[in-house]
């Protein structure tokens, strides 16, 4: 497939998966009556406006009250409609944590939880970062926990939840990822994409860092070293058979993600490692065990190794 | 008003409600104390006031009942089991057992229950997305709550009682089992929740406080809602106490929750029939 939708980047053009979100929901609002709209005053920060001026009946600004939108999206579920719940994700998971794990995936309701600012893309702080979340998310049983691997992946990700069983938790970041595909592709939740092909090492990225891993192994190509590259959109259902054919054909494999290293992508991959019995090189790269300081999303990553060339710099140690 | 013949029947089950409650409580440890607190508005709720049919739970039409207090499971299944959605052998029999999902908090797995509770101040909200999708497809349904007064502690009651007036949902009835006792002691000694009703007027509801052991205010309650299209949200604080119909249990933090032997079922059984002649007037 990555032949066909991905190239080399001569031109970085960026996008905002909020903007992508809010002008899908307008449109597959028209088309389902079963979806609703909730939003905790984050509707301008979600870009929920379109489909409050299309559905207003079916658009609900519950105030600063996540956990009040989350028991109110679990009834409206419970009653049969299709909510999609929009605030940021460290408010989503942690505020309102026991609803959406007691009343949300207890009672295995189709909530859509659409969490913006995931990782540290708001720039705003560690009380607006979100680098737990997917660890804690992924804990949840019933759960479906998905990362877009670019801004326009949401659009996707947003027309095949509205038949998929059971909650989910899809995590975008503030806007202004750069588009990783180019060309249309097929999109199937719980199934990675492979970017790119290559034998010499594996990078396993999600989110807002397929970006930098396509830019990594674009600079590994200079140099002779084939990189896969594998966007893996859903943390959970988590793609085993893409890991372990990773392991078993390329012998060393890198994790990235905006998230602590500690629960979310780079332990998904190393649980099914471990499990499998399969040893290869691995290296997990994300938010080291602290909470992260103020900057700028590019510089924090850099700060942290898990940008472009942290991610370059750890693959040439690997293959040592 | 109800007619003599609709309260002496309530009463009556509610009698017999209390007993099965205690029967259950031998069983395998129950939260008796606010069972037996709550045991007439239950009973009136699935007797008398709520629309529904034990033979459809799934009805579309049917009135929804959250349990927000999930520790009244108790009293829940003894309510439920009275109402014909199961018997009260079924639940003696699978109460506590391993595997079995009549557990010491409803899970949503049995027939009548329709979402799993048991941590507190999760009920109303659920309630207010209930009420709302009531409203989007223009059912004329109501959802009805029970909450602890201890429950209401917590700030995301409160979140939704904001919620509940914002969105006008005359289709939404909260009741409160005000039994002034938590599991630690008083309510009042503990975190105050006075002046209630003034808190729940302030929030923009239609407020009404009961004798929740008085069979006819409880009964005029229902009479007395106004129709689901109505613009505000009913609470119903029932003045209970906890424990209440075993003299030894009465008003005794102690008896929030435990299990009972026979001897004392045999007895408490006997007081709960003495009590109910004497009303009766025999």
């Amino acid at each position: 497939m990555a032949k066909e939708t991905f190239q080399f980047f001569t031109l970085i053009e960026k996008m905002s998966a909020r903007e992508v979100y809010g002008k899908k929901m307008a449109e597959i609002g028209s088309k389902d009556e079963r979806i609703v709209v909730l939003t905790a005053d984050l509707m301008r920060s979600n870009r929920t406006g379109d489909f409050q001026k299309a559905h207003p009946e079916r658009f609900f600004n519950i105030g600063i009250a996540e956990q009040n939108m989350m028991g109110i999206a679990a009834g409206l579920a419970l009653d049969g409609k299709i909510p999609f719940v929009s605030t940021m994700a460290t408010f989503a998971t942690m505020r309102a944590c026991e609803q959406v794990r007691t009343d949300i995936c207890y009672a295995n309701l189709p909530v859509r939880i659409v969490a913006t600012h995931g990782g540290l893309t708001t720039g705003a702080g560690p009380t607006h970062y979100g680098q737990e979340d997917l660890a804690i998310m992924r804990s949840l049983p019933n759960i479906t926990v998905i990362a877009p691997g670019d801004p326009n992946q949401i659009g996707k990700v947003v027309e095949a939840a509205i038949d998929w069983e059971g909650p989910m938790y899809i995590r975008i970041g503030r806007g202004g990822e750069p588009i990783v595909y180019q060309e249309e592709y097929e999109y199937k939740i719980g199934k990675a994409i492979t970017i790119n092909d290559g034998n010499d090492l594996t990078l396993i990225a999600t989110g807002s860092i397929v970006f930098h891993a396509v830019m990594a192994a674009e600079k590994l190509a200079k140099e002779g070293i084939a990189a896969r590259v594998i966007d893996m959109h859903t943390i959970k259902p988590l793609d085993r058979e893409v890991v372990i054919k990773a392991a078993q054909e390329t012998g060393a494999i890198i994790t990235a993600e905006d998230h602590t290293i500690f629960g979310g992508l780079g332990s998904a991959v190393a649980e099914v490692l471990a499990d499998e019995g399969i040893a290869c090189k691995f290296k997990r790269l994300g938010i080291p065990d602290l909470f992260a300081g103020y900057g700028e999303p590019e510089y924090l990553y850099n700060l942290y190794g898990y940008d472009a060339e942290g991610i370059y710099k750890t693959a040439k140690d690997l293959l040592k | 008003m109800a007619d003599k013949e609709t309260l002496e029947r309530l009463k009556d089950l509610t009698s017999e409600a209390r007993k099965n409650i205690l029967r259950l409580c031998h069983k395998g440890a129950t939260h008796i104390g606010g069972d037996l607190s709550m045991a007439d508005m239950m009973t009136v709720l699935y007797q008398y006031g709520m629309k529904h049919d034990p033979k459809n739970p799934a009805w579309k039409e049917r009135d929804r009942f959250i349990l927000s207090k999930g520790h009244g499971a108790g009293c829940l299944y003894v309510t439920l089991a009275m109402a014909g959605y199961f018997t009260m052998d079924e639940v003696l029999a699978k109460y506590r057992e391993p595997g079995s999902p009549f557990g010491e908090h409803p899970s949503g797995e049995i027939p009548g229950v329709e979402i799993a509770t048991g941590s507190l101040g999760h009920g109303l909200p659920i309630c207010v997305g209930l009420a709302l999708a009531a409203r989007l497809d223009g059912r004329q349904n109501r959802v009805f709550t029970l909450m602890g007064d201890g429950e209401t502690q917590e700030g995301s009651v409160w979140e939704a009682a904001m919620a509940a007036a914002h969105y006008q949902l005359g289709n939404l009835v909260a009741f409160v089992d005000r039994n002034r006792l938590s599991l630690d002691g008083e309510t009042e000694k503990l975190m105050k929740l006075e002046p209630y009703a003034e808190k729940w007027k302030a929030f923009g509801w239609r407020v009404e406080v009961i004798d929740g052991h008085d069979i006819a205010q409880i009964v005029d309650v229902f009479d007395r809602l106004p129709p689901p299209s109505a613009d505000q949200p009913t609470i119903v604080i029932g003045e209970t106490v906890k424990g209440k119909g075993v003299p030894s249990m009465e008003n005794d933090a102690n008896w929030h929750a435990g299990s009972i032997d026979a001897e004392f079922l045999a007895q408490s059984c006997a007081e709960l029939d003495a009590a109910r002649k004497r009303e009766r007037g025999e």
